[in-house]
């Protein structure tokens, strides 16, 4: 069958069960935006900026464990969506993006929007593709789906030149692919799980220390069977919140830079780590050489990079995790014999001791300015019964979301953990409730991150994408202020944001809902009128600007020694902090 | 501590850069770097001469292992192998210098390749360490111009069948 590129693209999408593209056309993508225009099965969402489609693709993958498309036109769509790639490619998110590309005589010359794509996406991919043959297009985009999903996931990117897209070519679709260079590791060595079985057998004081690879391997039931068989506590990454279910008796919480006491204590004190799908970055290990001085370390890993990346592991398991713990859950039920429970006594004893000692708190008075902390817990309470999705920017308020906002299920937070990409909320929210219409989506934001990408407003209402955006709005990037306040004695270089924009009357303008909650007693109200309304809204909730996130390890600190709250040169506002204490009214809102 | 490490990779548009890219955005170090097509037109042979310590040639490896379009990674120099190098040596030379510019190439079995009334062109192939020794002999004559290929490698077959053979990390992504 003879068709033109833009026809094989679309035929291919279809096969491989794409539902939704979100998209920004352009002159070289125009014959595709065309073939796209006279279907039905491919809803294309029209962004008002490339970084939108790339990290509403993002927030489709991770809300749905299939692979985002975006579609972007040459020049300036591939340098726009590069952050998106980037993030995708830090956090293991499966995604296909296609670009467009000058045509193919013109390559190199210069041409009009012209960039070389595969260049500037090289470092920030998994893979990458140039088309140079229409006859070629079909199998690589077979191949691209497949690199994307397969193995560790991440962003592939196939650019098509504009000719490729007009040419006609035979389209047969490949029914699987074969790279001789690409063969992921599944099953892990049989003789290393049972090592692994030996070790937790052994152990004293174990726990778990979970990371993203859980979310995408789907492995939550597995964690959740060998953690209460054997009576582990579980630590989660930032990437990993929701797959095992924040308020389990077993779960300590997030741990790393501002994860909860108790779970880095754990970690210090820990005897036995046994990490699954998670990659020991920075934030989580502090100071690496004294990161977990006492513990043996399991480390199950499909990418074999991982391991020994930062830290000495005692037992690596290279595989995919649900596999890997799916074997070693029966060796272990085979094993476990006795009381768990009362084996492992004393190590919960120790861990109940730190979390009575430090649990997550804040204080709220009724009569002063709403605490970030505060609007997040009540969030949570106010929709624990309907699985929201959420999703957060980057900053003070993510970390807040992070240890207050309880989730229950896999691939319900949406958040950027490893390049911490400001403006990441907003669209991945967009990108979540287009594969769940029906779905409650969230997303918490700072005034800082949210105007990183505020244009998706238009998107949002255009599209019916009714996602309920909350700006926790302390008129700073907060936690750049919070780093100025602890090691830069308080000088806010360029961290304060003044009182604009109007969050309320910036969603008005769009077209969308705005509401604003001014004190503590407006906020559960507040809160049911957003939920209430069916199109997208934007709530600002100007907060108290000085709170600080805690607790926190100073970077490059160890695990156990954490800040556990302001030090007492700190406690704000006052006299040091003026030019900051003036921010609200250096620029004043006219009305 | 220096190693030579042999991949075999997709002889395709990009895949010199994906593997160059990796060295330099992952701050490892590349001493020389050598690139041709093998038997199978489809596939490259590289030699890459680096170094570091244990646990960063072992994330060499596996950084390597990782891109797609490399097929087989060996670090030769982990067990026996032979080593060649070719340089082009354009030396300049005073009447008074031209002979000892040919016994030096001479005790090198160097080759000459051109001559000009002020200079030889000398071809020296062998270990790092010969072309090194020649490049010292004939720099105080004076070398106008110095070109070498980078390092090629190649594992020693065992010569007892027992003996163990160096062996390809199993590919893993």
């Amino acid at each position: 069958m003879q068709l033109t590129g833009a026809e094989i693209f679309l035929e291919s999408l279809k096969r491989e069960g794409v539902d939704t593209i979100f998209a920004l056309p352009g002159g070289v993508v125009l014959k595709i935006f065309d073939v796209l225009h006279q279907q039905k099965d491919i809803r294309v969402i029209l962004t008002r900026h490339e970084q939108g489609a790339g990290h509403m693709a993002e927030g489709y993958a991770k809300a749905t464990g299939r692979p985002g498309v975006a579609l972007i036109t040459s020049g300036p769509g591939m340098t726009n969506v590069i952050t998106a790639l980037a993030d995708a490619y830090m956090d293991s998110v499966p995604m296909v993006c296609f670009s467009g590309q000058v045509p193919t005589p013109l390559i190199g010359n210069d041409a009009f929007q012209e960039a070389d794509n595969i260049g500037l996406s090289r470092p920030c991919t998994k893979y990458n593709f140039l088309v140079k043959d229409v006859n070629d297009l079909a199998q690589t985009i077979k191949e691209a789906f497949y690199i994307a999903t397969t193995g560790r996931p991440g962003p592939v990117l196939v650019d098509i030149p504009k000719d490729i897209s007009m040419d006609k070519g035979e389209f047969h679709y490949p029914k699987s692919v074969s790279i001789r260079g690409f063969n992921p590791t599944y099953d892990g060595s049989k003789w290393k799980i049972k090592q692994a079985a030996d070790a937790i057998m052994k152990s004293k004081r174990p726990i778990l220390y979970i990371g993203g690879g859980v979310q995408f391997s789907g492995a939550s039931a597995e964690v959740k069977e060998l953690a209460e068989m054997t009576q582990i506590p579980v630590d989660m990454t930032l990437m990993a919140l929701g797959a095992f279910p924040g308020g389990h008796p077993l779960s300590l919480g997030m741990l790393g830079m501002h994860g909860t006491y108790v779970a880095n204590m754990a970690m210090h004190y820990s005897d036995l780590v046994i990490a699954v799908g998670a990659r020991f970055d920075d934030r989580v290990t502090g100071k690496v050489s004294e990161f977990c001085p006492t513990a043996k370390v399991i480390h199950i890993d499909i990418d074999p990079t991982s391991i020994r990346k930062n830290i000495q592991v005692d037992i690596p398991i290279v595989g995919d995790c649900k596999r890997v713990l799916i074997e070693l859950n029966d060796i272990l039920r085979a094993t476990v014999n006795g009381n768990q429970k009362e084996q492992r006594k004393p190590w919960w004893d120790q861990l109940d001791a730190w979390q009575k000692a430090h649990p997550l708190a804040y204080v709220q008075d009724p009569n002063e300015q709403i605490k970030p902390q505060y609007l997040i817990d009540r969030l949570y309470e106010l929709t624990a019964d309907r699985d929201p999705v959420v999703s957060t920017d980057v900053g003070q308020h993510q970390m807040w979301a992070a240890q207050y906002f309880k989730l229950k299920n896999a691939r319900t937070w949406l958040t950027s953990g490893g390049l911490g990409t400001m403006g990441f909320g907003f669209p991945a929210a967009m990108g979540a409730q287009a594969a769940f219409p029906n779905r409650l989506v969230l997303c918490i934001a700072g005034d800082g991150s949210i105007q990183m990408n505020t244009q998706e407003l238009a998107t949002a209402v255009i599209e019916k994408l009714p996602v309920k955006v909350f700006v926790i709005n302390n008129r700073f990037h907060g936690m750049v202020r919070q780093w100025q306040d602890l090691f830069y004695e308080g000088r806010y270089a360029s961290s304060s944001l003044g009182n604009v924009p109007d969050f309320v009357k910036l969603a008005e303008a769009y077209g969308a809902a705005g509401i604003r909650i001014e004190s503590v007693g407006d906020v559960d109200a507040g809160i049911q009128e957003a939920l209430a309304i069916d199109r997208p809204v934007f709530v600002d909730v100007p907060v108290y600007q000085y709170e600080n996130c805690y607790p926190m390890i100073p970077a490059g600190g160890s695990n156990h020694e954490m800040l556990l709250e302001d030090p007492a040169d700190l406690k704000k506002p006052k006299s040091t902090h003026k030019k900051s204490a003036q921010a609200d009214s250096d620029t004043v809102l006219t009305a | 501590m220096e190693h030579i490490i042999s991949l075999t990779l997709e002889n395709k548009f990009g895949s010199l850069s994906r593997v160059a890219g990796l060295f330099s955005g992952r701050g490892f170090n590349i001493e020389s770097l050598s690139v041709a097509p093998t038997l199978d037109p489809s596939v490259s042979m590289m030699t890459i001469v680096t170094s570091g310590d244990d646990r960063i040639i072992e994330q060499i490896m596996k950084q390597l292992n990782k891109v797609i379009d490399v097929i087989k990674v060996v670090d030769v120099s982990e067990s026996e192998f032979v080593e060649r190098e070719t340089a082009l040596i354009k030396v300049h030379t005073r009447p008074e210098d031209r002979a000892e510019a040919l016994r030096i190439a001479d005790i090198f079995r160097a080759n000459v390749l051109d001559s000009s009334p002020t200079s030889y062109t000398i071809e020296v192939t062998g270990d790092v360490r010969k072309v090194q020794a020649i490049i010292h002999l004939l720099q105080p004559l004076g070398i106008k111009e110095l070109v070498r290929t980078g390092r090629i490698a190649i594992g020693r077959d065992p010569t007892r069948p027992t003996q163990a053979q160096p062996r390809p990390l199993a590919k893993a992504n």
